[in-house]
């Protein structure tokens, strides 16, 4: 399987940085024919980015991009010439058009298909293809897209990639294309990604799956942090050592750590939710003035568990307190549900206080620019003034201001949907320390993060898989082995290892 | 799926046509003699200019955006139509050219600046009738008269309105339907994203579309003058809620991409019918829009109980 290979793209110190975020790190990469290369890493660690700007999706703040059939084609380089150099992406998220029939979509990738009896032939394109891939795929060329489930939708934005009109196919990205697909149609995939390379085509595989990686690439590439780490061939790897090289180097214990034993203390649990889905009665605790992470990779069910808290107010299932206890959520997306874009900074912290700061109904202003003037002060957003407009302030301060307005609300727990996503390490710093004064004030945190460094500063952790809890580690034992294991695994049974405390 | 039910999707498509039927057949009911050649060319008068705007309207909504301008725009027209285009076919034709290209102009600056389309198009809606005034201040004008001899032409069978909302829809279907460039343009309204990916130009596919709204807009002034003769500012001003309307009721969707040609000329007819209809039944003017709006009320819930019945 190693005779033919020959290099196709090589990467030559390519960057990329989302304003002062570095997503990419000085890239050097080759990537060969012959051979499916797999790509893991955590959550955030440039995965993405770096398959966007090979895509053509995404330009490169710096760098180098070199095909072997031409000369570099940076800077300029864009879809299109992606495409006339034989590049195929599947993305993460789906591509499809869901108002467009399956054969209709096919054409949208193939502007060759055109002309009289153009639906034809984009129906037999994909028919075929499909077929090729998948035996016995039962999807109809001319049912629409939206229609589809989503394995099938996957299936026909797989096999749209593999399709060949006029444009050559050389490298074809799939990233986690096998995410909603079943056991048999992933395998089938898988074989057809090996036969496609053995024919002399390039493959880039992204997944989680470790298994999956493992028995399908040729050589592994372990990225973290936006850097590639490790770039070897997939024999020299096990489980193991791939889990190890995707966490960071051991660090040393954070000092401030406290030897929690709030759970021991007889505290009040305030938080307890079953996520939908958990069958073995795991649990989700949180008692007051503890810090609870919620871990595990990106979109596997923490923020779902944080709505639920949020919509419950709390507890929920028999035996536990009734009444509510006032919450305040703290998004992770800004620009989505973050802040209010037309207001001013001091109009987007006070707004969670609103009941406070009423006198007869109305709106006391005094009140109301004390309120923002302390928490400017407290939790030192950079502004000269706190009635400029939110969006006159860095992201990160942006989200101090998103802190600031569950902070100064009266809620007792503080819901966080992985706020840090793109702040600088400098604000981050500051958040902390706040985090951890505000829970000596008896505050409790439920803090969803996709940084293992953000899980030191809690007391306690559950991992999430599938939107289920897998493991749940008090402080002490947290380790990023753990987490990452229990991230990845299968065979998680063995390292939940500390029982929810109560059911 | 080949089931022996039809499918929703199916029945959904066939609402529209089901909606007029009902509607001819209760107009009939209620009022025999509309049931001849004079009788429904009188009905069907007003619904050319009103399916033109409906398809310049769905233009508009296929990706994505919605026109809140298209009734002045159309009321413009027709004061060209009346004024210039009478007096002085060539300035009126440059100038109804310079209309489309000014839409064309509109969704490049939609997408490049990233604007709602429902602010600037609202914004356009006084552009237009402020031009409209300054063209025409009075009510008045004349209709060139190959504009009135084509929209009064006398059809063997069926009225003239009939045979050309048919030839129109059935083009429209074709181009946006039916041919490879119309399933990029309604890709982008269904996921712009994945077009772009795919190395399509948004911008061109906007500008295609808002050129093909002008287009449609300045027929609508055209026909609708040469049914009145003369113009009027305030015009068309109804039409653009009447456009809307005419698309949603043919089976469009607000967002999505998802557009039925066909089925936006069957909802400006049904429309059309609806005032005719309300008319027979005795029911005052002023509660005419009133029931207007309950007739696409009926029609939408019709639609989500055969989706309903679907998701299942």
């Amino acid at each position: 399987m190693f005779e033919s290979q020959e290099r196709l793209i090589t990467m030559d110190g390519v960057c990329k940085t989302f304003g002062a975020v570095q997503a990419l790190g000085s890239i050097d990469l080759e990537i060969l024919t012959g051979q499916v290369l797999g790509i893991v890493g955590h959550n955030g660690a440039g995965k993405s980015t770096l398959i966007s700007i090979l895509a053509g999706t995404q330009r490169p703040s710096q760098g180098n991009l070199k095909f072997e059939t031409a000369a570099s084609v940076l800077p300029g380089y864009g879809v299109n010439q992606a495409q006339a150099n034989g590049i195929r992406c599947v993305f993460q998220e789906l591509s499809l058009c869901p108002n467009l029939t399956v054969a209709e979509n096919a054409r949208i990738l193939h502007p060759a298909i055109k002309g009289v009896g153009w639906k034809a032939r984009a129906r037999a394109l994909i028919s075929n293809k499909l077929q090729e891939i998948f035996p016995g795929h039962g999807i109809d060329p001319d049912a629409l897209v939206g229609d589809l489930s989503i394995a099938k939708r996957q299936m026909v934005e797989i096999a749209r990639a593999f399709t060949k009109v006029d444009s050559p196919i050389r490298l074809v990205i799939l990233d986690e294309p096998t995410s909603s697909l079943d056991a048999v149609i992933a395998r089938q995939l898988l074989e057809h990604v090996r036969n496609f390379v053995d024919q002399g085509g390039a493959c880039i595989l992204i997944s989680h799956l470790l298994e999956e990686i493992l028995q399908t690439s040729h050589r592994v590439v372990v990225m973290r942090d936006g850097g590639i780490v490790e770039d070897r061939e997939a024999s020299a790897f096990t489980r193991t050592n791939l889990v190890e090289a995707m966490g960071s180097v051991a660090k040393e214990q954070d000092g401030t750590q406290r030897t929690s034993d709030i759970r021991q203390s007889g505290e009040q649990v305030l938080v307890s939710l079953q996520p939908k889905g958990q069958s073995d009665g795991h649990r989700l605790l949180a008692y007051r003035g503890e810090i609870v992470g919620l871990a595990g990779l990106g979109g596997h069910g923490q923020t779902d568990a944080l709505l639920d808290v949020y919509r419950n107010k709390g507890c929920t299932g028999p035996a536990l307190r009734e009444e509510s206890v006032p919450m305040a959520l703290v998004p992770g997306d800004r620009q989505v549900d973050g802040v209010f874009p037309l207001w001013s900074i001091a109009m987007n912290i006070v707004i969670g206080s609103m009941r406070q700061l009423t006198r007869g109904g109305l709106i006391d202003p005094k009140a109301e620019a004390q309120l923002a003037a302390d928490w400017k002060r407290k939790i030192a957003i950079r502004t000269p003034d706190v009635n400029n407009n939110i969006l006159s302030l860095s992201g990160g301060n942006q989200q101090k201001a998103l802190f600031a307005r569950a902070l100064a609300s009266n809620a007792e727990i503080i819901l966080m949907d992985d706020p840090m996503r793109g702040v600088d390490i400098g604000t981050k710093q500051e958040v902390y320390e706040m985090i951890r004064e505000e829970v000596g004030l008896g505050r409790t945190f439920v803090w969803y993060t996709t940084e293992m460094d953000e899980l030191a500063h809690c007391d306690h952790i559950y991992v999430f898989r599938n939107g289920t809890i897998v493991a749940d580690l008090a402080g002490a034992e947290v380790t990023e082995q753990k987490v990452l294991h229990a991230s990845f695994e299968d065979q998680s049974k063995s390292h939940s290892s500390a029982k929810a405390p109560a059911s | 799926m080949s089931t022996f039910l039809p499918s929703p999707r199916l029945l959904r498509s066939l609402l529209p046509a089901f909606s007029l039927t009902v509607i001819l057949i209760a107009i009939f009911y209620l009022q025999p003699r509309a049931m001849s050649y004079f009788g429904l060319n009188l009905l069907l008068n007003l619904a050319l200019p009103i399916a033109f705007a409906t398809l310049a309207q769905m233009c508009v909504i296929t990706v994505n955006d919605l026109d809140l301008g298209i009734g002045a725009f159309v009321g413009f027209v027709a004061c060209v139509g009346a004024t210039w285009l009478n007096e002085a076919p060539l300035l009126g034709a440059a100038v109804l050219l310079l209309c489309i290209l000014a839409y064309a102009a509109l969704g490049a600056l939609i997408h490049l600046r990233n604007l709602p389309s429902i602010v600037v198009t609202l914004g356009m809606s006084f552009f237009w009738l402020g031009l409209a005034l300054l063209v025409l201040p009075t009510p008045g004008g004349k209709a060139p008269d190959w504009v009135r001899a084509a929209m009064t032409f006398k059809a063997p069978g069926l009225p003239a309105t009939i045979y050309a909302s048919a030839l129109v829809a059935f083009v429209v279907h074709l181009a946006l339907m039916r041919s490879s460039y119309g399933t990029v343009l309604r890709g982008v309204g269904g996921n712009p994203r994945s077009v772009a990916r795919a190395g399509w130009s948004i911008l061109k596919a906007k500008m295609t579309m808002y050129a093909l709204a002008g287009f449609f807009g300045v027929l609508s002034g055209i026909s609708l003058i040469g049914l009145t003769t003369s113009a009027d500012a305030n015009i068309a001003l109804r039409y653009t809620l009447l456009s809307i309307a005419g698309v949603i009721l043919g089976g469009g969707e607000f967002v999505g991409g998802r557009i039925s040609p066909v089925g936006a000329v069957l909802g400006a007819m049904t429309l059309t019918l609806a005032g005719s209809f309300l008319s027979f039944l005795k029911i005052s003017p002023d509660w005419q829009i009133g029931a207007q709006g309950a007739i696409l009320i009926i029609v939408l819930a019709l639609r989500v109980v055969i989706n309903r019945t679907g998701a299942k």
